[in-house]
């Protein structure tokens, strides 16, 4: 009887387990499948052509290529300094009375939905760039600072809770060596943690590829490789959100699933990289 | 008790009786959609459920027969609609008109060659000091500032007869970037839905762009004097619109296709647009409740639709429609 019971619940798990694998191939068969129409009739040039010309049935994914990844990167660039030195206050220097009220005034924030940051962007955000930066405000860069705050509390609290898995014995240690509060965060807390801060980038990361609501307000939604960052650009969600409803020709459909896929291999190589490369190598450091 | 009962049996079998129309498509006359279908239930108690999803969605599906009726502000032509196994009538008519956020310039006050619009639109007047505009507007104080495009990021039907227009008042717009629901445009900002593109009106001073003219008269724009098709100044008002169209020849031979920019006449306005039902041929019982529908539209509803910024169908024009149901026997 117990055998049996063991024997089932051995089954549903691992039904379970397959099934996400299951889910991945499925996914990948069904954006492989719709884009192929457009993967034939562009090939790989799809990839680096910038016209996008629904009416004459010229499509080219490069700008929302572009797009997609300098929005992220710019987004990156901003919120990861911002999101360690707040987990490193918070975990470490803040006196009780202020940690607890900001830490979760940081949780409050990671939980607001995205769109909200898309229209605080479009309404608040791109009048007062446009006021430091002329043209409309609307572009990669606004795009980027959206992001970068969407993702900030997410990182900084990801990296404030793995700061706090440092064992005091560890810091006290240092301390007790007369390391200054500087040389036990740089030697001691930050080598400790390093993997969870890679950890909350990644994640951070993926949410900030793929983001479509937060950016759709402010990108400015053109098909065109800006000349600056502070131009209207577009994206490959943004793309996908503003135009599969009308996307009424066969081409242009399946040109949208091609942008789609383009869109899961960047956040799978993004993860596969991070996992495998960085990870393994912080492993081996350590031991 | 059993009173109650009774009643609400009878409430049960009554609302059952009541025809659900479900219909998708066009964003352009939804307001007005909205407006006839709560009339007709007040009325009739017939509910019609209309999703505003865009014209490409409409046609989409209703040739997948997933709704009653579908509605496109682009016609299909004979040879699709035979293909699809549909029937084609106009509903309303709208208007397009060029809004522009420019501060101290106020509505109806700036002129705009029709090829003039063409070339912002194309980016090549960038300034709203260009000499180009400035020569039509000798009494306004135009500004040196640079000319914000906002236009349509989705794919849609005003878009649609917004570039027609523009493809036949410059051979450059038609040769570079032609006539569709999405296009590659050369510049300025997108904006999903008439709603978006208004928004980015309103948040960029300096700015232009095209939207339905109800969105015009709700967000308080100006919108441009434009051209005749042979150059005669025309506001932006409903009377030009009536007069555009009534030059409308329309034929139920080949489903009413018809494009009704650019119309002849001294007070016609240049980009107005009929917007079309779609129906099933094979589906007549369902027709008939559509028919119905619209029917009690044309007969009821043009009062509500002048208010929300749109033009009735002409009277002779209506009596065609109905012609056209009766010859296929949806009425």
């Amino acid at each position: 009887m117990n055998r049996a019971i063991d024997l089932i619940f051995h089954n549903t798990t691992r039904f379970f387990a397959i099934s996400v694998l299951i889910v991945l191939v499925a996914l990948f068969a069904v954006l492989f499948n719709e884009a192929k129409p457009a993967m034939d009739a562009f090939g790989l040039d799809f990839v680096v052509n910038s016209k996008w010309a629904p009416n004459m049935e010229i499509f080219g994914g490069f700008p929302a290529i572009y797009g997609s990844i300098v929005s992220t990167l710019i987004a990156m660039l901003i919120a990861t300094p911002i999101a360690i030195g707040i987990a490193i206050f918070l975990s470490e220097l803040a006196p009780p009375w202020l940690a607890v009220p900001v830490g979760m005034a940081i949780e409050l924030l990671a939980a607001i939905p995205s769109i909200i940051y898309g229209m605080w962007g479009l309404f608040y955000l791109a009048p007062i760039l446009r006021d430091i930066w002329g043209g409309n405000g609307l572009g990669l860069m606004t795009a980027g600072i959206v992001l970068s705050i969407m993702i900030l509390p997410f990182m900084a609290a990801i990296t404030r809770d793995a700061m706090k898995t440092t064992p005091d014995i560890l810091k006290e240690s240092a301390y007790g060596m007369g390391a200054t509060r500087w040389e036990v965060l740089k030697d001691v807390v930050i080598p400790y943690v390093k993997s969870g801060i890679i950890g909350s980038i990644i994640l951070a990361l993926g949410r900030a590829v793929g983001e479509t609501m937060a950016v759709t307000f402010v990108m400015g939604n053109a098909h065109k490789v800006p000349d600056s960052i502070f131009k209207p650009a577009t994206s490959i969600p943004v793309t996908l959100a503003n135009e599969f409803t009308e996307a009424d020709t066969d081409l242009y459909y399946s040109s949208l699933f091609y942008l789609a896929l383009i869109l899961l291999l960047i956040s799978f190589t993004v993860i596969a990289t991070a996992k495998f490369w960085f990870l393994r190598n912080l492993r081996e450091r350590r031991i | 008790m059993l009173k109650k009962t009774v009643a609400a049996l009878a409430a049960g079998v009554m609302a059952a009786a009541a025809a659900n129309i479900s219909g998708a498509g066009a964003s352009f006359p939804a307001p007005v959609y909205f407006d006839w279908a709560y009339l007709y239930q007040k009325e009739t108690g017939n509910r019609v459920n209309y999703q505003s999803i865009g014209s490409g969605g409409g046609i989409k599906q209703i040739s997948a027969r997933t709704v009653d009726f579908g509605a496109s502000d682009k016609p299909l032509k004979k040879r699709k609609l035979d293909k699809k196994r549909l029937y084609q009538f106009p509903a309303v008519i709208g208007s397009i008109v060029a809004a522009y956020n420019i501060p101290g310039i106020k509505d109806g006050e700036l002129k705009l060659e029709n090829s003039d619009l063409a070339d912002i639109f194309l980016g090549k007047i960038r300034y709203w000091d260009d000499k180009r505009i400035a020569e039509d507007n000798p009494g306004l104080k135009l500004p040196h500032k640079e000319i914000v495009v906002c236009r349509r990021a989705d794919g849609s039907g005003t878009t649609f007869n917004f570039s027609y227009f523009l493809s036949h008042v410059s051979s450059e717009w038609a040769d570079s970037v032609g006539i569709g629901k999405a296009l590659d445009w050369p510049t300025g900002l997108g904006g999903k839905g008439n709603e978006g593109v208004s928004s980015l009106i309103t948040q960029n001073p300096y700015s232009i762009g095209y939207v339905e003219y109800a969105y015009k008269v709700k967000n308080g724009f100006g919108a441009a004097v434009l051209q005749t098709k042979s150059g005669k100044w025309v506001e932006a008002k409903e009377e030009n619109f009536k007069a555009a169209a009534k030059y409308a020849k329309w034929s139920p031979e080949n489903h009413f296709h018809q494009i009704l920019a650019l119309q002849p006449g001294d007070e016609s306005y240049p980009i107005v647009a009929a917007t079309f039902i779609l129906l099933p041929r094979e589906n007549s019982e369902m027709n008939k409740e559509v028919v119905r529908f619209f029917d009690f539209a044309f007969k009821k509803g043009d009062e509500d639709a002048r208010k929300l910024g749109y033009i009735p169908l002409p009277a002779e024009t209506k009596e065609m429609v109905r012609r056209y149901w009766m010859e296929h026997g949806i009425y």
